[in-house]
């Protein structure tokens, strides 16, 4: 099969064509500029619309309505522009309107820096915006899984009818990998009868909406979403193992923090320590069996490893109920962690197990 | 028997929750029946605001879509730019448009997006509890500007009509009001202009209906519609701003 090299950036809008999205609404902003430079070449050569908003506030209300109105719809921006569509990706979860909204995550808080991050991970998986609502997100560690997964993206946004968001950070966003393009994917898109389009001879109104102002509809609305998100749970975890059987311990990290995590492997490996790794590929729904697993057979001690100052961490530690100790190390202000580093905690853990 | 009038088809039966002398009642009705006559309205598909026409989706007839506080021609834009053959409006109040949606509001018409707006400016937050908006007249006692708005506090009234009709992607741009039947046979004609220069092609419409508040004016509702006409008109006028060369 035909390798290309590609940027991250671009290959999630490649990805996004591939899953048959051709409408995109975003607003410039660094480090994943390149998404939004390829879709604007792109999108037209297939018949797509390109369409840069006002506002990132803007874009995710243009999603709604395209969404609403029955397309495959993506945007993308980087952690304060994700901030600014907290509130709608809020309506288009509570509307249960399928989207695909990717992060490329940079240093906060505040206006921060264009570095790579993880610390959107809390606002990615626990909600973001307001009220009780889910994402599932994914979180793909190279140019290769972008393309595979923002097809999944879609997928999963057409299956459960909700906004799923993928995240990376300036590094996998800014880094250039060959991909294997191979042929397009079939692209199944579920019929859409509730979309808004007109009523075009239906017999009743389709109305997308998130009001109810009875408290007992709208608790009702929660439940059915909450019935949701636990079916989620239980069909859409996905992880990677590496070395993590017969490991005494075991790091668990995502993202680019998970290859700086399996060239530590490697290196422990050759030293004759049993190190392995858990990286989750969904953060939410989060991978717990793995580490419970793990927690029940050889492994005495978990290291999490993040850009950031532990958030992961606490799904970690939940996951886990204190079965085993849980290690942090993470950098934070866009500042990446080095195998040189994690090594070293590694090694502590190691000899504190003797 | 011939049929003298009837309910037009483009309103539901659900019972409006409008206060009692409110026009809102009166420009669903020319907004719908507008939809109807040009033969559109399972084609159309309408965007409601945050405030009090936030329930519009139960009364238009059609398609419809409750938006973000400010972000119906957002959500519009997303619509129209995926069913390019469908018929897209917003309904939108003083708050909602002139407010939190400004930035929404002047960018839907320099794309010269192809959508109608239909602009509701009663000069206060009703949804809220009569609340200054930014088309608050100067002087004009609100709960938040309870002796009324001075310029040096609180600004001056926001004119939409005039500062949209400058921007070259709207296509139509005009003001009406729906205080008397003649102005409000005007206000049916310029809705159906508007939707009309849509259905063309031509760019972005917006028609600013001047409207009743008796509830958060303190008025009862025939004295609301001498404060229209004293009070309002005179700060908004009333007319075209912008249309087609050659007409629609």
């Amino acid at each position: 099969m035909e390798k290309v090299l590609m940027k991250g950036n671009e290959a999630f809008g490649e990805g996004a064509v591939r899953a048959g999205c051709r409408h995109f609404f975003g607003y410039p902003i660094t480090p994943q500029s390149e998404l939004p430079h390829y879709l604007a070449r792109r999108l037209p050569e297939v018949g797509g619309v390109y369409l840069q908003a006002e506002s990132e506030v803007a874009a995710i209300n243009m999603v709604y309505g395209a969404a609403a109105a029955g397309a495959r719809v993506m945007t993308s921006s980087s952690s304060p522009g994700i901030s600014l569509m907290q509130e709608g990706i809020s309506y288009i979860a509570c509307a249960e309107l399928p989207c695909v909204v990717v992060n490329i995550m940079r240093g906060g808080p505040g206006l921060g820096n264009i570095a790579a991050s993880q610390a959107d991970y809390f606002q990615a998986v626990k909600g973001g915006g307001h009220g009780d609502y889910r994402l599932p997100v994914l979180a793909p560690a190279s140019v290769q899984e972008v393309i595979d997964l923002v097809v999944t993206a879609f997928d999963l946004a057409d299956k459960y009818r909700n906004p799923v968001m993928v995240v990376g950070d300036g590094i996998l966003g800014q880094m250039m990998e060959p991909v294997k393009l191979g042929p397009p994917p079939e692209v199944t898109t579920p019929p859409k009868p509730w979309a808004t389009t007109g009523t075009l001879g239906r017999k009743s109104r389709n109305i997308i909406n998130s009001l109810y102002i009875e408290p007992e509809e709208l608790e009702k609305v929660n439940l059915r979403l909450q019935s949701k998100y636990r079916r989620m749970e239980e069909e859409e975890k996905r992880w990677e193992e590496y070395h993590a059987t017969d490991a005494e311990v075991v790091i668990v990290a995502f993202g680019m923090v998970a290859r700086i995590a399996k060239a530590v492997v490697d290196k422990m490996r050759k030293a004759g320590i049993p190190v392995g790794l858990i990286r989750p590929v969904t953060l939410y729904p989060f991978p717990d069996q793995p580490l419970v697993a793990g927690s029940s057979g050889p492994v005495k001690a978990f290291l999490v490893a993040e850009m950031n100052a532990g958030q992961m961490l606490e799904d970690v530690r939940l996951a886990l109920c204190g079965r085993r100790p849980v290690h942090f190390y993470g950098r934070t202000g866009g500042m990446l962690t080095s195998v040189a580093e994690v090594e070293g905690k590694v090694r502590e853990i190691w000899e504190g197990l003797k | 028997m011939a049929v003298a009038t009837r309910r037009t088809q483009g309103l539901t039966d659900k019972q409006l929750h409008y206060c009692p002398g409110c026009t809102h009642g009166i420009i669903h009705r020319l907004v719908a029946e507008a939809i109807e006559e040009l033969g559109v309205l399972e084609k159309t598909v309408g965007v409601c605001p945050v405030g009090c026409a936030v329930f519009a989706y139960e009364y238009f007839n059609c398609d419809m879509i409750e938006a973000a506080h400010g972000r119906a021609p957002a959500v519009a834009t997303g619509v129209k730019r995926v069913l390019p053959e469908s018929v897209v409006f917003t309904y939108q109040g003083d708050g909602d448009l002139a407010a939190i949606g400004t930035a929404e509001t002047v960018h839907v018409a320099s794309r010269g997006e192809k959508i109608t707006t239909v602009f509701v400016n009663n000069a206060v937050y009703g949804m809220t509890g009569g609340q200054m908006a930014p088309t608050t007249l100067l002087g004009q006692k609100t709960t938040t500007t309870p002796f009324g708005r001075q310029a040096d506090v609180a600004g001056f009234p926001l004119r939409v009509a005039e500062l949209v009709a400058t921007i070259e992607g709207a296509a139509y741009i005009t003001r009406v009001a729906v205080n008397t039947p003649k102005n409000i046979l005007r206000a049916k004609k310029a809705i159906l202009k508007a939707f009309n220069v849509q259905i063309q092609g031509l760019g972005f419409s917006l028609v600013e209906v001047l409207s009743t508040c008796p509830t958060n004016w303190g008025l009862s509702p025939p004295e609301a519609l001498r404060w229209l006409k004293e009070k309002m008109i005179p700060a908004y006028p009333l007319g075209e701003f912008k249309a087609p060369e050659g007409g629609v």
